[in-house]
C-alpha cells in the first residue's frame, strides 16, 4: 500500500468525517482555497457552504466556533499558524476552557481548533513557535500533538467526536516529511494515551511532534553504539498519560525530555516535575531537558534556526552523557 | 386588570383580537392599518403592545429594580459579597427581551441584564440563588460571580466577566442557525464601554459579511465604571459604527421600554427572515454605582444623576400608562405589592438553600464522552 503523508492523512480524515456528519463545518483563513498548507484541499467544492473563509481575525475564528458548537454544530477551526493563535487566547482561556465547568455541564463545546506549529521551515519568529505550554495549562481544553500520519488520523477523528474543545497541533515540518503506510498497525491512538514507540533499557526519551522523529533517529544511532533507548510519543499533552510516562521513567531510571519550545516553563518542565514527584526513588540520574534557548523566539537565518532547534545529533549527545551518568 | 384603558377613553375595541396600544396617538391609525394591510408586511400595528404585554413590561421592570434593591440590602447586611445591578436599564432590557420568542431565540447577555433574564423566564428565587452563589443556582451553581447568566434550556448563553466575548458567540450561533436554515434570531448585549474591544468589531464584521440573524444590542448607560463615554469613543453614537461594517445601526431611547420593543421587534423579525444583522443602541443611564464595591461620587456629579433620575424608566413608564389612561394607578400599585412580596419571599427562601460542597469545585471540567 502507498505511504500517506501527514497532510494527506489530515485532509482525507476531514473529508471522511464531513461526509459522515453534516454538522461539521470548517472555518479559517484561506480554507476555501484549500489552506496555505493544503489541508482542506478540494473540500469546499465537495461540501458547498461548509468550508467558510474567515476574515483575518483569530479571536473571531475561535469565538464564532464557540457559538456554533454551543448551538450543536461541530466546527473545526483552522488557525493558519499557531503563532497567530494568541489573539484568540482570551476566547480559548476565558471562554472555551470554562464553558462546561461554569455551567456545571449544562453546556459544552464539541469543537476542534487545528493549527500548524513548530520550526525547521525557515519561518522566523512568527511562523515557527511552539505554543503548547500556554494551552496545556488550561484545564478544560484537550491538547493533542501527534507525530505519525496514522495517529493524526485516529486522533483527528477522536478530536471531532470529543464533546470538549480540542486544540489539535500539527507539526508543519512533518506535513510532507513524514510518511506512513496507514495499514501499518500500531494500535489505534486515543486522546489521553501516550505510546512507547521504541523500547530500550538504558534511558527513556520523551518527545512529541517533529522531536519524536528526531528522537527515534537518535535512538537508532545510539543503538549502534550499544545505548538502548525507550522512546515515548506523548501524543496528547492534556490530559497527560502519567502512567505511561512514569512506567518508562521507572523502568529505565534515566529520562531525557526533548521539546522544541524555549526551555523555561515549557511543557517539558511539567514532565520533569511529574517524574521527580512520582518516580524519584527509581531515578539513577537527574531528569534532563533538551529544548530551545531562552530567547524570545526562533530566529530566521538558518544558522541561528539550527542553533535554536534540538535535532538528532543534539539529542544523541545529550543521551550519551545521560547514559554515562 | 380592570377595564380597558381604551374603553375608558371611548375608543372602540373589537371583541376578537383586541388591539390595545400604549401610544394612544397611534391607536386609530393602528386599527385601520391592521384592517387594510396584509400581515406579511411589517406594519406599525404588528409592533403595538396589548394590555397584557404592557402589564408584563411593567411587572418585569419593577421586579428587576426591586430585586436589585433587595440584593444591595443583602450586600450591606453582609449576606452577599457582591452585587452588580441594572438600575436605569430595565426599560432597555425588558423591551428588548419581550421582542424575542422565548425559548427559541438565543440571547447572549451581559452582567447587567437581570431584566432581560426575568423576561426570558428566570424566577426571583433563581435570581437570589444566583446572587448568593448557591448550589442550585441554574446559571453556574456557585461557580461564577453573581449576574453571570446562562441557561441552556432558556437559550441564554453562558457568559464570563470578560466583556464583549459574547458578541462572537452570538455571531457563531447566528452562523450555525443560518447553516441549518433555522428561523431564529440571536440577541447579544453589552455596555458602550465594551464596544472598544476587538471582539465587538470582529463580530460585527463577520455577521455583516454573512448576513447573520444577530441583533447587537448596546445598552449605552453613559459609564464604563468611572469612564464617561467621551473617554471611550470619539463619536456620539455607537450605532453610527454599524455603517462602517455594512450593517444597520439605530439609536433608540433606552429609557422607554415601548420604544425599545418597537425597535427590536421589527429588527428581530427581519433578521429571522434573512435580513441580516442590526446594531441597536439603547441610550439609557446607570442610576447606581458600577457595583456594590464602587463609589460613584468620586467621578460622577450629583446634579447629573438627579437630572437622569427624573427620567427613571420605571417612573416614566408608570406616568405614561397612567396619563394615557391605560391602567389606573391602583392597578400598578397592586403589581408593585405583588413584586415586593415575591422579592421578599425569594430572598428569604434563597438564604436557606444549600451551599455547594467544597469538593463540588472539582466536577465538570470536561463533558464525558457519549
Amino acid at each position: 500500500m502507498a505511504e500517506t503523508t501527514v497532510i494527506e492523512a489530515i485532509r482525507s480524515t476531514l473529508e471522511e468525517e464531513m461526509a459522515l456528519d453534516d454538522r461539521i463545518f470548517l472555518i479559517g483563513e484561506d480554507v476555501e482555497a484549500g489552506g496555505v498548507f493544503r489541508a482542506t484541499d478540494g473540500l469546499s467544492k465537495k461540501f458547498p457552504g461548509r468550508v467558510i473563509d474567515s476574515p483575518l481575525a483569530e479571536s473571531g475564528i475561535v469565538g464564532i466556533s464557540i457559538g456554533a458548537a454551543h448551538y450543536g454544530l461541530r466546527p473545526i477551526a483552522e488557525i493558519q499558524f499557531a503563532d497567530f493563535i494568541h489573539s484568540a487566547f482570551d476566547q480559548l482561556c476565558s471562554e472555551a476552557s470554562r464553558w462546561c465547568y461554569r455551567t456545571s455541564g449544562d453546556a459544552h463545546l464539541p469543537m476542534v481548533v487545528r493549527t500548524p506549529w513548530g520550526g525547521g521551515v525557515h519561518g522566523g519568529q512568527h511562523h515557527s513557535q511552539s505554543i503548547e505550554a500556554y494551552y496545556a495549562h488550561m484545564p478544560g481544553i484537550k491538547v493533542v500533538a501527534p507525530s505519525f500520519p496514522a495517529d493524526y488520523r485516529s486522533l483527528l477523528k477522536a478530536a471531532i467526536a470529543d464533546p470538549n474543545p480540542v486544540l489539535f497541533l500539527e507539526h508543519k515540518r512533518t506535513y510532507r516529511l513524514i510518511k506512513q503506510d496507514l495499514a501499518e498497525n500500531r494500535g489505534e491512538a486515543r486522546i489521553g494515551k501516550a505510546r512507547v514507540t521504541r523500547t530500550g533499557s538504558d534511558l527513556t526519551i520523551v518527545a512529541y511532534g517533529l522531536m519524536l522523529h528526531e528522537s527515534l533517529a537518535a535512538a537508532e544511532a545510539l543503538a549502534s553504539e550499544g545505548i538502548e533507548c525507550t522512546v515515548v510519543d506523548l501524543l496528547t499533552l492534556n490530559p497527560l498519560d502519567h502512567e505511561t510516562l512514569l512506567e518508562a521513567a521507572k523502568a529505565t531510571g534515566k529520562v531525557l525530555i526533548v521539546y522544541e519550545d524555549t526551555l523555561t516553563g515549557g511543557f517539558g518542565a511539567e514532565l520533569a516535575a511529574i517524574i521527580a514527584e512520582h518516580a524519584f526513588e527509581y531515578l539513577d540520574a537527574p531528569v534532563r531537558r533538551l529544548a530551545g534557548p531562552d530567547i524570545p523566539s526562533m530566529p530566521y537565518h538558518h544558522a541561528m534556526e539550527d542553533f535554536f532547534m534540538p535535532n538528532r545529533e543534539k539529542i544523541a549527545e545529550a543521551a550519551r552523557s545521560l547514559a554515562a551518568y | 386588570m380592570g377595564r380597558s384603558g381604551f374603553e375608558r377613553i371611548g375608543i372602540h375595541v373589537p371583541t376578537i383580537s383586541p388591539v390595545r396600544c400604549a401610544n394612544i396617538a397611534q391607536v386609530a391609525a393602528a386599527v385601520t392599518t391592521r384592517a387594510r394591510k396584509p400581515r406579511s408586511h411589517d406594519t406599525v400595528s404588528d409592533y403595538l403592545l396589548n394590555e397584557q404585554q404592557l402589564e408584563d413590561m411593567y411587572y418585569h421592570m419593577i421586579l428587576a429594580r426591586r430585586l436589585n434593591e433587595r440584593m444591595l440590602a443583602l450586600n450591606r447586611q453582609g449576606r452577599a459579597p457582591f452585587v452588580i445591578a441594572g438600575a436605569g436599564q430595565e426599560a432597555a432590557q425588558v423591551g428588548a427581551a419581550m421582542a424575542l420568542t422565548k425559548g427559541v431565540d438565543y440571547v447572549a447577555p451581559y452582567y447587567r441584564d437581570l431584566g432581560m433574564n426575568l423576561v426570558l423566564g428566570m424566577t426571583p428565587r433563581e435570581a437570589m440563588l444566583n446572587l448568593l452563589g448557591k448550589r442550585d443556582d441554574p446559571n453556574s451553581h456557585g461557580r461564577q460571580m453573581p449576574s453571570h447568566w446562562g441557561n441552556t434550556a432558556r437559550k441564554v448563553v453562558t457568559q464570563s466577566s470578560v466583556v464583549t466575548t459574547q458578541f462572537l458567540h452570538a455571531a457563531g450561533i447566528g452562523l450555525a442557525a443560518k447553516l441549518r436554515n433555522d428561523p431564529i434570531v440571536v440577541l447579544t448585549s453589552c455596555g458602550e464601554g465594551s464596544t472598544a474591544k476587538g471582539d465587538f468589531h470582529e463580530a460585527l464584521n463577520f455577521a455583516a459579511i454573512h448576513k447573520l440573524p444577530v441583533i447587537f444590542f448596546v445598552e449605552n448607560n453613559g459609564y464604563a465604571i468611572s469612564e464617561s463615554t467621551e473617554k471611550e469613543m470619539p463619536v456620539p453614537h455607537v450605532a453610527d459604527r454599524g455603517r462602517g461594517y455594512g450593517l444597520r445601526g439605530q439609536v433608540v431611547d433606552g429609557m422607554d421600554a415601548i420604544a425599545v420593543y418597537q425597535t427590536v421587534k421589527p429588527a428581530a423579525d427581519q433578521a429571522r427572515r434573512g435580513g441580516g444583522p442590526f446594531l441597536i443602541e439603547a441610550k439609557c443611564y446607570r442610576l447606581w454605582p458600577h457595583s456594590s464595591d464602587d463609589d460613584d461620587s468620586r467621578y460622577r456629579p450629583k446634579s447629573e444623576l438627579e437630572e437622569w433620575a427624573k427620567k427613571d424608566p420605571i417612573k416614566v413608564f408608570r406616568e405614561r400608562v397612567v396619563s394615557d389612561s391605560i391602567f389606573p394607578p391602583e392597578d400598578l400599585d397592586e403589581i408593585e405589592q405583588r413584586v415586593d412580596q415575591e422579592v421578599r419571599d425569594a430572598a428569604q427562601w434563597a438564604l436557606m438553600q444549600p451551599d455547594p460542597e467544597p469538593e463540588d469545585a472539582l466536577g465538570f471540567v470536561y463533558k464525558e464522552l457519549g
